[in-house]
């Protein structure tokens, strides 16, 4: 609860609607922002562009899942079928492909929504109980229902306090907050 | 095609908060406050669960000789139930996959529900396999697990994809219906008055915090999960139709059924939604979120997949007498006048005859009507799963090894029983979760009044 510079996290900046929302976060991009972020209630179109975020990597992550569960799954059933019990019943191949298809599919499905999933985990750096956003009690009522929100964090190369506050008033908020830390 | 602009996907007039407000009130509800209506039918429900535990401890007790199953029928409710209740499971992957890739955005009302509906569907699924096995504590013997006796499973065959299948199944659904959960979680974290609820919410929504950057990463992996999920939903039925089609007893040993089967599954599926939608809806006074829009599409779906289901009927008959194979013909004719003559008749008529109503728009917009077609396909998807597993297996070949099928009360409990815990779970789900979901439907008011902006005052207004 001290009023310290050093413990300030960001500002918060609330606008009426997604489209005021866009608007400011590419101006604030323009202006050579770059440790900000938007909290809207439902993914707003656009606004990633905005923004200026690169396209998601984690389709990587669905896609690599997804390699090694086919290959897996596929092995498994080789090294079972064809190394490790093989039985000769009337000469059939050991390695009957394509009745290892099922399987091999599944688990590529299995291991590719794993690994998307697991990314985002990663990515997003869930679970997490704490961030100093929630300590705006603005926040806390509107964040998850109907508030559209820009935050410029105070680790930004560009951040003033009273600069910066003034940047996003300009920008059309309704409701300036400091989050602290 | 007349997509019937008059009744729209989201009522007027809604705003981002009246739609929050609306639909987490329903689990915030204060204990006291809950209706009596939700008590009673819980109860209920309840009362069936429990009838499936009792059925089930008295079957691991004295085994599956208390079912009605004999030499020729070793199959009997267990699997119906077994094909029943997964397909009921495919129409929530499909309304909630298919059709995001579709982008029909009448969807985003009912995907939440249909998703947990599929989740509680293979559930009971699942159970069936293992209580059918006469020795039900060795079920771990499907899975390849390194073992002192130095097997593995028969990796050829569809019982072995089973088991995979349905396990990617419930897991792939799993995630993509709490994924789908997690910012509605968050809402109901930051909605919620008492201490402990908000605690349980917080914990289940991970941190949520709504940020473009999260949103930007969840949408593409949500997107990718859809698409992975499609296929899937395929591949499972089609699986569960090649444990029939594998065997060469007649009237399973058919090229149609993978076809025949997912068709099966969505029908009965969508059938299972309307079923349960319909009393929901009013019951929770969402009328105004699930329109006749979304039944009336609902509907056309149930219609036309049970066109490809009458295909697949008209397909075994075609085959049957034009086919050279006297035993298929044989099972052919008793479908028609043998033993279960009645029930083969009873599913033509609930599956094939009762649905070309739907033709009529004002029969897929009136709530009860639909009601009333929708269980009677439930009624006859059930039917012809019997059909399919009991009367195949009851003439085979030989005519000294025919053996009719009777249930006992103990196959009537279970699956009873399970129809109990099903709708135990349902009222759960709606009782403590968000049963609509709420960002995606802010995504429609948002979507909507971008479109109708100029003509109407912005729906996005900001009440403090």
């Amino acid at each position: 609860m001290e009023k310290d510079s050093t413990e300030i996290f960001g500002i918060l900046a609330r606008f009426p609607d997604p489209e005021t929302l866009i608007v400011a976060s590419r101006r604030a991009t323009e202006a050579g922002y770059c440790n900000l972020d938007a909290y809207t209630p439902f993914p707003v179109a656009g606004l990633a562009d905005a923004m200026r975020l690169k396209p998601s990597k984690l389709p990587l992550a669905v896609l690599a899942g997804g390699i090694i569960g086919g290959a897996l799954g596929y092995f498994m059933q080789y090294y079972a079928a064809a190394i490790d019990m093989p039985l000769n019943i009337g000469g059939r191949p050991l390695n009957s492909w394509p009745a290892f298809i099922p399987i091999a599919f599944e688990v590529t499905i299995l291991l590719a929504a794993l690994g998307g999933i697991l990314g985002l985990f990663v990515v997003t750096r869930f679970p997490q109980p704490y961030h100093p956003v929630f300590n705006v009690k603005d926040f806390q009522k509107h964040g998850s229902q109907d508030g559209f929100y820009l935050g410029i964090e105070a680790s930004d190369p560009k951040f003033d306090l009273t600069q910066t506050r003034k940047f996003l008033e300009n920008l059309g908020a309704i409701l300036v907050s400091e989050i602290e830390a | 095609m007349t997509t019937s602009e008059d009744t729209p996907v989201l009522q007027p007039g809604h705003t981002y908060n009246s739609i929050t407000e609306q639909i987490s009130n329903i689990p915030l509800t204060r204990v006291r406050k809950i209706s009596r209506g939700w008590w009673v039918g819980a109860f209920l429900a309840f009362l069936g669960t429990m009838l499936l535990f009792y059925a089930i401890t008295y079957l691991f007790i004295q085994g599956v000789g208390i079912w009605g199953i004999n030499v020729p029928v070793g199959w009997g409710f267990a699997i119906v139930n077994f094909v029943w209740w997964i397909g009921i499971g495919h129409a929530g992957t499909l309304i909630s996959a298919i059709l995001l890739l579709f982008r029909q955005e009448w969807r985003t009302s009912i995907n939440r529900f249909a998703e947990a509906m599929t989740l509680f569907a293979v559930a009971n699924a699942s159970l069936f396999p293992i209580l059918h096995l006469g020795r039900p504590w060795l079920f771990y013997y499907l899975i390849p697990y390194p073992n002192t006796l130095g097997l593995w499973p028969q990796f050829r065959s569809p019982l072995a994809w089973d088991l995979f299948a349905i396990l990617t199944y419930l897991t792939v659904s799993l995630l993509f219906w709490f994924m789908g959960l997690v910012p509605d979680l968050a809402t109901m974290r930051d909605r919620a008055t008492n201490k402990w609820i908000r605690l349980i919410y917080g914990i289940l929504a991970l941190g949520w915090r709504n940020s473009a950057r999260h949103w930007h990463h969840y949408q593409s992996v949500y997107l990718l999960m859809a698409a992975l999920a499609t296929p899937l939903v395929v591949s499972v039925h089609s699986i569960v139709s090649v444990d029939f089609a594998y065997g060469v007893i007649p009237g399973w040993h058919s090229t149609i059924f993978p076809l025949y089967f997912v068709a099966g599954a969505v029908f009965s599926g969508f059938a299972m939604v309307l079923t349960l939608m319909i009393p929901l809806r009013k019951a929770l006074h969402m009328e105004d979120f699930i329109t006749a829009r979304h039944l009336d599409n609902m509907a056309k779906i149930m219609l036309s997949v049970g066109l490809v289901v009458a295909y697949g009927y008209m397909m075994e008959n075609f085959w049957g007498w034009f086919g050279d194979n006297p035993y298929e013909r044989a099972i052919t004719i008793d479908r028609y006048v043998g033993a279960y003559a009645p029930l083969y008749w009873g599913l033509l008529f609930c599956n094939v005859i009762a649905p070309q109503i739907l033709w009529f728009k004002k029969v897929r917009t009136n709530g009860p009507i639909l009601f009333v077609i929708a269980l009677l396909v439930n009624i006859g998807m059930w039917l012809e799963r019997f059909i399919i597993v009991v009367q195949s297996l009851s003439k085979d070949f030989l005519p000294s090894s025919w053996h009719l099928f009777t249930p006992t009360i103990w196959d009537i409990a279970t699956f009873a029983g399970t129809i109990g815990l099903f709708l135990m779970l349902v009222f759960l789900f709606v009782r403590v979760l968000p049963a609509i979901s709420i960002f995606e439907l802010r995504e429609l008011v948002h979507h909507k009044s971008a479109e109708s902006a100029g003509t109407e005052t912005a729906k996005n207004t900001v009440a403090d």
